[in-house]
């Protein structure tokens, strides 16, 4: 096969968290990666690990969380073993980062053009005056109208819409191989929604960044992904191509979710819902950690661990699926 | 036939809100004051037994119009009736005040963290008075949480022991617990995950058949609304662009706005799809354009629309607030 090298690989990555009561095991034995261009939707319930494993890859994972595990590798080279300062300047440089919440992204003490001005000089070989032209021109990309005249205000001035594409501005304006968006849609109205999706898309495709979407829409992956990856009580339960997995998912926690979705073309009297609730992180079952709300429950299921296997389309770490040859 | 009373009666509901700075700022700036309509002129009546959707995106004012209809906020205009009574007078009277309750959208929020489930639940019977003894309110207690899918012996617990769907089906519990008829549900499973979300509203859709409980569902999401109403009301700044039965709207959109929403939702039927995003953005409430206020963003505007603000006219069971659809150029 001749697949392009990835530009993000992600190996048998684990985080854990020590508490007073022992330790939590808060990501288990994640792999993956991401080739040029390519968008990997990240889906899940809370808690599943999404946001985790992308404040894992940026070197962000709130203390007293911490990798235990696994490598990281951007370009072929581990970044997860960095120092604190080289890792800084790689995240400033070749990963950028959308996250939900624009507020905690943008300094409220400085214009939207000097964030934009101050990241593109410190990263990249150009000076002030021409840095400035580019931030206009990548506020006008995001569908910031008057830019010109708009790109001295503070983020206060801007609305929530507004300042969730100045976010995304800011993480793109550096150039990054790698950008994470970690819900980047989730607060804006469905009609903002599909404006800045459309944008995302067009940017891994033109200039072949690599992209991991963590959301919990599947509407949003569904038009964005070229693959998704499914997580559960922090693991991978399915990856493969979008279409299979949205449209015909493999494992049985995929399709519960699918399932649960309410449909916008018809009226149904009652919806598939899984029972009960995800485990905590505390109290994670046996075996494959989805067998107590699963339908299709295996005797083996209760005891061992299923590792993600072929599924014929995706890989899905579910015993259905097992070979005996 | 004469149509049965309507629970829930809203005429010309308005609520406006005072948002200038401080005088001293406002004198040395030379501004005026700062008037925030919300709610401006919006009219809906919700049969016994029925769901009526309010859908819109966030500032449309319909979660003001929800806080409005129980009474947590006074109107600026217009009226609410209860059962064919002013609202604030029902208010007064703990007998019609029990009739209505509200579920809030953060049930992480709308609980009392040092509360134990059973206080929480029963503190509506306790507030009015409703149960003789103890017995009887841990009876009532045990039959509430087991309603909603939770087990009797979860009274005893406090609700940071609970999942986010475990806390709402609490609020729900705590909700139907003076006996209601009418439910005001703001966005009741937004904070939700959608596998739980899924039996949330299983759950309230259960429990309105076996009760017969009237709802106004409030929600920003379309395909929530289609699961859920009878009727189903598109807000846009503050007013009600489009009221009509739920099948009518869904399957024949009549408002510019309306279709736009429609078009904007990603679908996973639609893999690949390329989505029409709505241009532009909801302006703002505090000096929303004149004449239709949808009409920046409105293929189909023109000068009229431009100048004069479009009522609310019927059209067979559906009522439009445009002047595209009344004059046929809607298509």
């Amino acid at each position: 096969m001749t697949d392009p090298a990835p530009l993000l690989e992600v190996r048998h990555l684990r985080v854990e968290f020590p508490t007073r009561r022992g330790r939590l095991v808060a990501l288990d034995d994640v792999s993956f990666s991401i080739a040029p261009g390519e968008v990997l939707g990240v889906v899940g319930e809370s808690g599943a690990g999404k946001s985790m494993t992308g404040a894992a890859i940026i070197g962000l994972l709130e203390p007293p969380g911490r990798i235990t595990g696994g490598e990281i590798l951007l370009e072929g080279r581990r970044i997860d073993n960095l120092p604190h300062e080289e890792l800084r300047r790689i995240r400033g440089r070749k990963i950028g980062a959308i996250f939900q919440d624009p507020l905690t992204t943008l300094n409220p003490l400085y214009t939207i053009g000097r964030q934009l001005v101050e990241t593109m000089t410190t990263h990249l070989p150009i000076g002030p005056a021409e840095a400035r032209e580019r931030a206009i021109g990548w506020l006008e990309q995001v569908g910031i109208p008057a830019a010109r005249e708009r790109i001295d205000s503070y983020p206060h001035q801007f609305s929530g819409g507004m300042r969730q594409r100045v976010v995304i501005a800011l993480a793109l304006c550096a150039e990054p191989r790698l950008v994470i968006a970690d819900e980047p849609t989730t607060a804006l109205d469905v009609s903002i929604q599909a404006q800045v999706i459309a944008l995302l898309k067009r940017l891994a495709r033109e200039k072949g960044t690599a992209m991991m979407l963590i959301t919990h829409d599947m509407g949003v992956i569904a038009e964005t992904a070229d693959r998704v990856a499914v997580m559960y009580a922090g693991r991978i339960v399915e990856i493969g191509p979008v279409r299979e997995v949205v449209k015909n998912p493999r494992h049985p926690y995929s399709a519960g979710l699918m399932a649960s979705i309410p449909p916008l073309d018809r009226r149904v009297e009652r919806l598939a819902a899984i029972e009960g609730a995800m485990p905590r992180l505390s109290a994670i079952p046996p075996g494959c950690a989805y067998h107590p709300r699963c339908p299709r429950i295996l005797s083996r299921c209760a005891v061992e661990r299923p590792e993600l296997m072929e599924a014929g389309g995706t890989m899905a770490a579910c015993w259905l699926y097992h070979r005996h040859d | 036939m004469t149509e049965p009373a309507p629970l829930v009666e809203v005429r010309d509901l308005a609520r406006y809100f005072d948002v200038s700075r401080p005088i001293v700022q406002r004198l040395l700036a030379r501004e005026g004051r700062r008037i925030l309509r919300a709610v401006d002129g919006v009219s809906f009546a919700i049969a016994r037994g029925s769901t009526l959707s309010l859908v819109g995106e966030s500032g449309c004012g319909k979660s003001t119009v929800a806080r409005l209809v129980v009474g947590l906020y006074a109107p600026t205009r217009g009226e609410v009736r209860f059962d064919g009574q002013e609202l604030s007078a029902a208010r007064r009277d703990p007998r019609q005040r029990r009739r209505m309750q509200m579920i809030f959208q953060d049930p992480y929020a709308s609980l009392n963290p040092r509360w134990r489930v059973r206080d929480i639940i029963a503190e509506p019977l306790d507030a009015f008075g409703l149960l003789p003894d103890a017995a009887a309110r841990r009876d009532k207690v045990a039959e509430l949480l087991t309603q909603v899918g939770l087990s009797p012996a979860d009274g005893e617990k406090y609700p940071h022991e609970f999942s986010g769907g475990q806390r709402q089906r609490i609020s729900i519990a705590r909700a139907l617990s003076s006996n209601p008829e009418f439910l005001v549900c703001d966005e009741p499973t937004s904070a939700l995950d959608v596998s739980v979300q899924a039996q949330i509203l299983n759950l309230m859709k259960a429990l309105q058949a076996e009760l017969g409980l009237t709802f106004l569902f409030i929600s920003h999401n379309l395909a929530v609304v289609r699961q859920m109403s009878d009727r189903v009301g598109v807000m846009y700044l503050g007013r009600i662009v489009e009221l009509a039965p739920a099948e009518t709207l869904f399957t024949a959109p009549r408002h510019p706005y309306t279709r736009a929403l429609m078009e904007a939702i990603p679908d996973l039927a639609m893999t690949g799809r390329q989505r029409t995003p709505v241009g532009g953005e909801v302006p703002s409430p505090i000096s929303p354009p004149p004449g239709c206020a949808f009409h920046p963003r409105c293929p189909l505007a023109n000068g009229r629309c431009r100048a004069e603000r479009p009522e609310l006219r019927p059209y067979g069971e559906t009522a439009v607030a445009c002047h595209a659809v009344e004059e046929g150029r809607a298509g």
